[in-house]
């Protein structure tokens, strides 16, 4: 068996085994059902929510909110990026400003948000692009960094216009590094979403979770909870694979 | 089958070009240079670190415009830009790791405006005429510096150019590596019968590879030393053995010996 | 070797600094203004202007209440930072050195980190109930992946002559960690920390926005509740300010352990 397919193997088994042992935990008493519901009735729960579709609305609004920020981020980030790199006058002035970014809870500025734009849709969105953008500007950054002078030349040498250059060269030599800019919208971006719908909202998965809860709904909140996992994850997950496809190919191996 | 060697008189014509950097503190860095180069020759240049050769290549290949003086081409002026008809190969490695050895050596096609069966066929010449054939399929990023380089060669190759110019093309390769490598140049050499411009730390090198050679000075580079080989066209690293060879690499040294202590002393 | 390399290395540096300094002052000036612009525009309701805030703040930073919340807050967010930090390098460094055990946890981890949290809360609620240990867990749950994933990577990428090293001279594997892998690994491991510690701080913030009775979050819920924007505003200040202040503290001491020479 290769490594990688025993990494695989011990890795499922692992979390095979801590959903069991939850599992168990639930159906002796161990663990009081007020508290936490059993794996098999969250999944039960999770099936009944979207076959009976109740969960539609929220899931399409969320979706689409989330989708809708992921978008702006990755477009703005994109071209702030790149217009930060052309001018070394605005490089030193956002560097410390990027680099200080994430340590402030922008979650903080939500409330602000909602009071700004009204209930709804658009503080989310925004809260969903202040979360993801940064991270794409400094991968940009990186990306637009990590292309060596070299290939430049080399564009020059070939005759290529500017078009042909960003396009041929610039764009796949800066991939990896923007990929992984774009995963990271995404994380963040479905994180601002979510959490935003938690505290302070009227539609949504992130509504939906807290909505249950409030109203002792164990088995409704551990349902769409368990829903939002598995979204995160799986949408992440792919894009993560993705990302390591690309790189594989261009390192040594 | 070797092609005709370009055969125009002067080739490639430096008029006392001088290349300055503004600083601070202002570099004058280059020149005044004064070089002809014939058509199909190949011309290398050997000198001390920091001498200029890399920014000569530049000004050659159109990349940058000399501060004075003027560079012609086939008769025509160039003007900061890099005209057709030239290919340069880069120190660095200048393959793209996102294309396979056979799209790489294709990319300086994509604006020729040629057929894609001609392009093919190029492609695959070019391929086999480096030795690729085996990695035509492989990307950069499996293959070693050497190879790396041949793409970086072949991809040179498709384009035909009628001036090929390289910046230290061998240096992160190892001895014998080179060695076989400058046998694949003179081949190439006398496949396309263009003007080639080598430059090179290695004296060994330039001695055995060129039909002149030429010895820059220290910062401001200067040429202070130019040295007829007479060599034979069909020559490979095997001349090595010619006792004409030692006596040519004992005179580049010579020259060049005083120029290289005086850049050490300058950088101690 | 390319002259040119050169000419880019000798630009001028006072000039440079001197230019920083003044566009980081014209920044300054536009987010205030930005603020200002803001503030009257929407006539205090969203958020107050600069000068009000600043006047509120002070007022604010006299009062017994304020320091009562501030110390409710710090109390959680050390204990959630040095959990945070402490379980996280260690698990780090397990990780980091026992490859396969590395490879099974890395995804898992990363995994767990893209899931937004904030659906965990009901369960560490539930779990913890409502009280300090709550805010800590929600500290550690954000605080806590990072710095892991953190240490872990600087473990892997440590050179190997270093661990063969160590071999040679006989040390014992508590020695090997302290007196090689941990001074080796330390730029990585500042940077986790400097991760963690933002994000065990929102965490915190976050567990007192909303199960809470005290600590800075809440009072920026009620200020919101209330409708007293002035208190809002200065309590979103006022932790804007000590993040910032705190990132830019721990970069500098990580550039510094980054240039020391190497063990």
């Amino acid at each position: 068996m290769t490594r990688r397919r025993a990494v695989l193997c011990v890795r499922v088994a692992v979390l095979a085994a801590l959903v069991i042992l939850l599992e168990l935990c639930c159906r002796t008493g161990i663990i009081d059902p007020l508290t936490v519901i059993a794996p098999s009735d969250m999944v039960a729960s999770m099936v009944d929510l979207i076959g009976s579709g109740e969960l539609n609305e929220s899931i399409a609004s969320t979706f689409s909110t989330i989708a809708l920020a992921f978008v702006l981020a990755i477009g703005l980030g994109t071209l702030a990026g790149a217009l930060i790199h052309r001018s070394p006058r605005l490089r030193d002035v956002s560097d410390p400003l990027l680099a200080s970014y994430y340590s402030v809870p922008t979650f903080i500025f939500y409330p602000l948000l909602v009071a700004l734009l009204g209930l709804g849709k658009p503080p989310l969105v925004v809260l969903g692009v202040l979360s993801a953008a940064p991270a794409v500007m400094i991968s940009t950054l990186s990306g637009l960094d990590s292309l060596s002078s070299v290939l430049i030349k080399m564009a020059r040498v070939h005759r290529l216009n500017r078009a042909r250059t960003l396009w041929w060269i610039v764009l796949p030599a800066a991939l990896p590094r923007l990929f992984t800019g774009f995963k990271l919208a995404l994380s963040y971006a479905l994180i601002g979403v979510i959490a935003g719908e938690f505290i302070l909202s009227g539609t949504g998965l992130g509504y939906a979770i807290s909505f249950a809860y409030q109203s002792f709904d164990n088995r409704a909140m551990y349902g769409v909870m368990l829903f939002v996992m598995l979204v995160a994850v799986t949408a992440n997950g792919i894009l993560y694979v993705w990302e390591g496809r690309l790189a594989r190919r261009r390192s040594a191996r | 089958m070797s092609a005709p060697a370009v055969s125009e008189p002067s080739h490639v014509a430096l008029n006392e070009v001088i290349r300055h950097y503004e600083g601070p503190p202002a570099i004058h860095a280059l020149g005044p240079i004064n070089l002809v180069i014939r058509g199909g020759e190949f011309f290398s240049i050997v000198g001390p670190s920091g001498c200029g050769k890399s920014t000569l290549l530049d000004v050659l290949s159109g990349l940058v415009r000399p501060t004075g003086g003027s560079v012609q081409f086939e008769g025509k002026e160039l003007h900061g830009e890099v005209p057709d008809g030239i290919g340069v190969v880069f120190q660095e490695d200048s393959s793209m790791p996102w294309l396979s050895v056979r799209q790489n050596v294709g990319f300086g096609l994509r604006t020729s405006g040629l057929a894609k069966a001609e392009i093919t066929e190029r492609v695959d010449h070019a391929v086999s005429f480096m030795g690729l054939n085996q990695f035509a399929d492989h990307y950069p990023a499996q293959l070693s510096g050497g190879m790396r380089q041949r793409v970086c060669i072949a991809r040179t190759l498709v384009l035909r150019p009628r001036l090929i110019l390289l910046d230290e093309p061998f240096g992160a390769l190892d001895q014998q590596t080179r060695l076989l490598m400058g046998d694949e140049l003179l081949r190439l050499w006398r496949e396309t019968g263009a003007t080639v411009l080598l430059i090179t730390h290695a004296l060994d090198e330039a001695a055995m590879l060129s039909d002149r050679v030429g010895v820059m000075s220290a910062r401001p580079g200067r040429f202070i030393d130019m040295v007829e080989t007479g060599w034979p066209r069909d020559r490979d690293s095997r001349i090595v053995s010619d006792p004409k060879f030692g006596a040519l690499t004992a005179r580049l040294w010579s020259s060049l010996r005083e120029e290289s202590l005086k850049t050490m002393g300058r950088a101690a | 070797m390319s002259d040119l390399s050169l000419e880019n290395a000798l630009a001028g540096s006072t000039s440079r600094r001197r230019i920083r300094a003044f566009d980081a002052v014209v920044l300054a000036l536009l987010i205030l203004a930005l603020w200002q612009a803001i503030g009257s525009w929407t006539k205090g309701v969203v958020v107050s202007p600069p000068l009000q805030t600043l006047v509120y703040l002070f007022g604010l930073l006299r009062t017994w209440m304020f320091w009562d919340h501030a110390a409710a807050t710090l109390q959680a967010f050390l204990l959630a930072f040095a959990l945070s930090a402490l379980i996280g390098l260690a698990l780090g460094l397990i990780f980091g050195i026992r490859r396969f055990a590395g490879e099974v946890a890395e995804p898992i981890l990363a995994g767990f980190y893209t899931i937004p949290k904030v659906t965990l809360y009901p369960v560490v609620l539930l779990v913890f109930g409502l009280g300090i240990s709550a805010k800590v867990a929600f500290g550690v749950m954000h605080g806590l992946v990072p710095m892991t994933l953190f240490t872990l990577g600087a473990v892997r990428n440590l050179p190997p002559v270093l661990i063969r090293t160590a071999k040679v001279l006989r040390l014992s594997p508590g020695r090997t960690m302290l007196w090689v892998l941990v001074p080796a690994c330390l730029p990585d491991i500042v940077n986790g920390l400097r991760i963690s510690f933002s994000l065990s701080l929102l965490g915190v913030l976050i567990g007192e926005m909303f199960s809470s009775q005290r600590g800075l979050g809440f009072l920026l819920v009620s200020g919101m509740a209330q409708h007293n924007v002035p208190l809002s505003t200065a309590v979103v200040t006022m932790i804007v300010a000590v993040a910032i202040a705190a990132n830019t503290l721990m970069l500098r001491v990580g550039g510094r352990a980054a240039r020391r020479p190497n063990p």
